[in-house]
């Protein structure tokens, strides 16, 4: 991979740091009127997804990082593996690893595209759509003509995942979800 | 793809900075200082190790000569001060190469003005006034900082005698940088970072930040002399406001023999570095040797100061077409 130097250090550019590639969030010239200039940068890291900062003297570069996003729809998983096929027509299928699904896990479905970064042609990490259709499969029986406000109860939904409904929900109802906060949003 | 060929600023913001300017030139109308234009083109460069300067060529008179575009007007203005021109200001087009973000862009305007006879304290005065005048809302009255006690305030070590392998290892950390990637820098390295990373960020944000008394090694065009404590210090302050650096003021240096070591010196810390050496400008020297009045300049970034007073989050928001969409 090619080098890129400070002063090439864009929002989304992906570059190699300590062995783990990172996406560049943040770039920043920090230099006194009189003074050496360094360059503040803010770096997600892609395998634990964490954000840190770090300084560099400008004009240092780092190794860029063969990463990409590409768009795979959720196939099955064999128990050690979760199956996923490009959604470019080519068929492509690629393993997930667990540790690389993380909490993406409990979003899953059959037929819904996700966004698989892959680095170095392996997977790293898995993003769900920021809204999700999934059934309940169960939860307390609902609670007939309370459908203003009032509290609400957990839900299990068919990928497992257990989110707080409002009371007047059902089992095999869909519901929409915010993966992003895990928060219902509403009946599909 | 689309070309953008948009401008970077609004143009309610570019009302405001024609409105923020017109009063920058009444302030010192008011003041019998004198407006000025000099060349943007210069025969000289500066020398100042951590300027990257743009040059070109162009056909003169005396044949093809390279041009140095000036980082200030500070040269030339020096020489019409020597000249005998009194007090004068100007809002100087000024390039750095290579700067480039949300506090910086190559091509910029330095409001730049020089008070002779004004002593140091006097030239802070009169630069905290115009700042205030040009803020929509009085931060506060402005506070002094000495260079030392912001070090022992945010970084607990004295700038002045902790060890260089100490302050590399202290900067390092506080600035979250793999500690050999300072191995080789000096102190003024080491201290720079700590003042940019750790200490600017905390300036300013209730009140006017005066800082002063730096250390003598970053003196610049400064005079230098003994501080309180006994240490050379550089006659030098600077401006901070929201923990952005706004003005650079000197107790201007006026011995040409100082001033020719000074450049002597850049010149051969730049050969050390690798990087490419600067015409010294003969003509500034000529014009020191003849005699400059005594007495205080400063320089200030107009549009970073605009930007705060619109309140607006990068430099490019206040021009009509930044750098990179130029």
């Amino acid at each position: 991979m090619a080098n890129y130097s400070t002063n090439e250090f864009k929002a989304g550019l992906k570059v190699m740091l300590d062995g783990d590639p990172c996406s560049i969030v943040e770039n920043e010239l920090v230099k006194p009127g009189k003074g050496q200039a360094f360059n503040r940068v803010k770096l997600r890291n892609l395998m634990t997804g964490r954000v840190g900062e770090k300084t560099f003297k400008s004009g240092d570069s780092l190794e860029g990082a063969d990463v990409m996003d590409l768009e795979m729809e959720y196939l099955y998983t064999d128990g050690d593996m979760w199956h996923f096929m490009k959604t470019d027509g080519s068929f492509e299928q690629y393993a997930v690893e667990k540790k690389a699904l993380g909490d993406t896990v409990k979003w899953l479905k059959e037929q819904v595209p996700y966004i698989i970064t892959l680095w170095d042609d392996k997977a790293i990490s898995v993003t769900p759509p920021n809204f999700i259709e999934l059934e309940v499969v169960e939860t307390d029986p609902g609670l007939k003509g309370d459908t203003a406000q009032g509290g609400s109860k957990p839900a299990t939904l068919s990928s497992g995942a257990v989110v707080r409904v409002p009371l007047f929900i059902n089992q095999g109802e869909v519901l929409k979800i915010d993966t992003r906060s895990g928060d219902y949003v509403s009946r599909a | 793809m689309a070309i953008d060929w948009q401008p970077s600023a609004s143009f309610e913001t570019l009302r405001e900075r024609a409105r923020l300017m017109a009063k920058v030139r009444a302030f010192f109308a008011q003041r019998d200082v004198l407006e000025v234009e000099t060349p943007v083109l210069g025969q000289g460069g500066s020398t100042d190790v951590h300027l990257v300067s743009l040059h070109t060529l162009a056909r003169t008179d005396k044949g093809q000569r390279r041009l140095w575009l000036q980082t200030s007007p500070e040269f030339h203005m020096k020489r019409l001060l020597a000249a005998g021109s009194g007090p004068i200001f100007q809002l100087a087009r000024s390039f750095r190469d290579g700067e480039i973000g949300a506090r910086h862009n190559i091509e910029f305007t330095m409001l730049e003005w020089y008070r002779p006879q004004f002593t140091l304290d006097q030239l802070i005065d009169e630069t905290a006034t115009l700042i205030m005048s040009l803020l929509p809302s009085f931060p506060g009255p402005p506070v002094h900082y000495r260079y030392r006690e912001l070090f022992h305030t945010y970084v607990e070590v004295d700038p002045f005698t902790t060890s260089l392998v100490r302050l590399r290892a202290i900067a390092a950390e506080r600035a979250q940088m793999p500690a050999q990637s300072l191995a080789d820098e000096g102190r003024d390295t080491c201290l720079d970072l700590l003042m940019s990373v750790v200490i600017e960020p905390q300036l300013g944000q209730q009140e006017l930040s005066v800082v002063v008394d730096y250390p003598a090694s970053q003196a610049a065009l400064a005079r230098r002399h003994q501080d309180a404590d006994g240490e050379w210090v550089a006659s030098r302050f600077e401006v901070y406001l929201n923990g952005i650096e706004l003005a650079n003021g000197y107790d201007e240096l006026t011995d040409a023999a100082e001033q020719r070591t000074r450049f002597a010196e850049d010149n051969a810390e730049r050969r050390r570095l690798g990087l490419p050496e600067v015409d010294v400008d003969e003509q500034l020297l000529a014009a020191l040797e003849h005699g400059m009045p005594e007495g205080a300049g400063v320089a200030l970034g107009i549009d970073r100061l605009i930007q705060l007073a619109l309140g607006k989050a990068r430099l490019e928001d206040v021009l009509t077409f930044s750098t990179p969409n130029c």
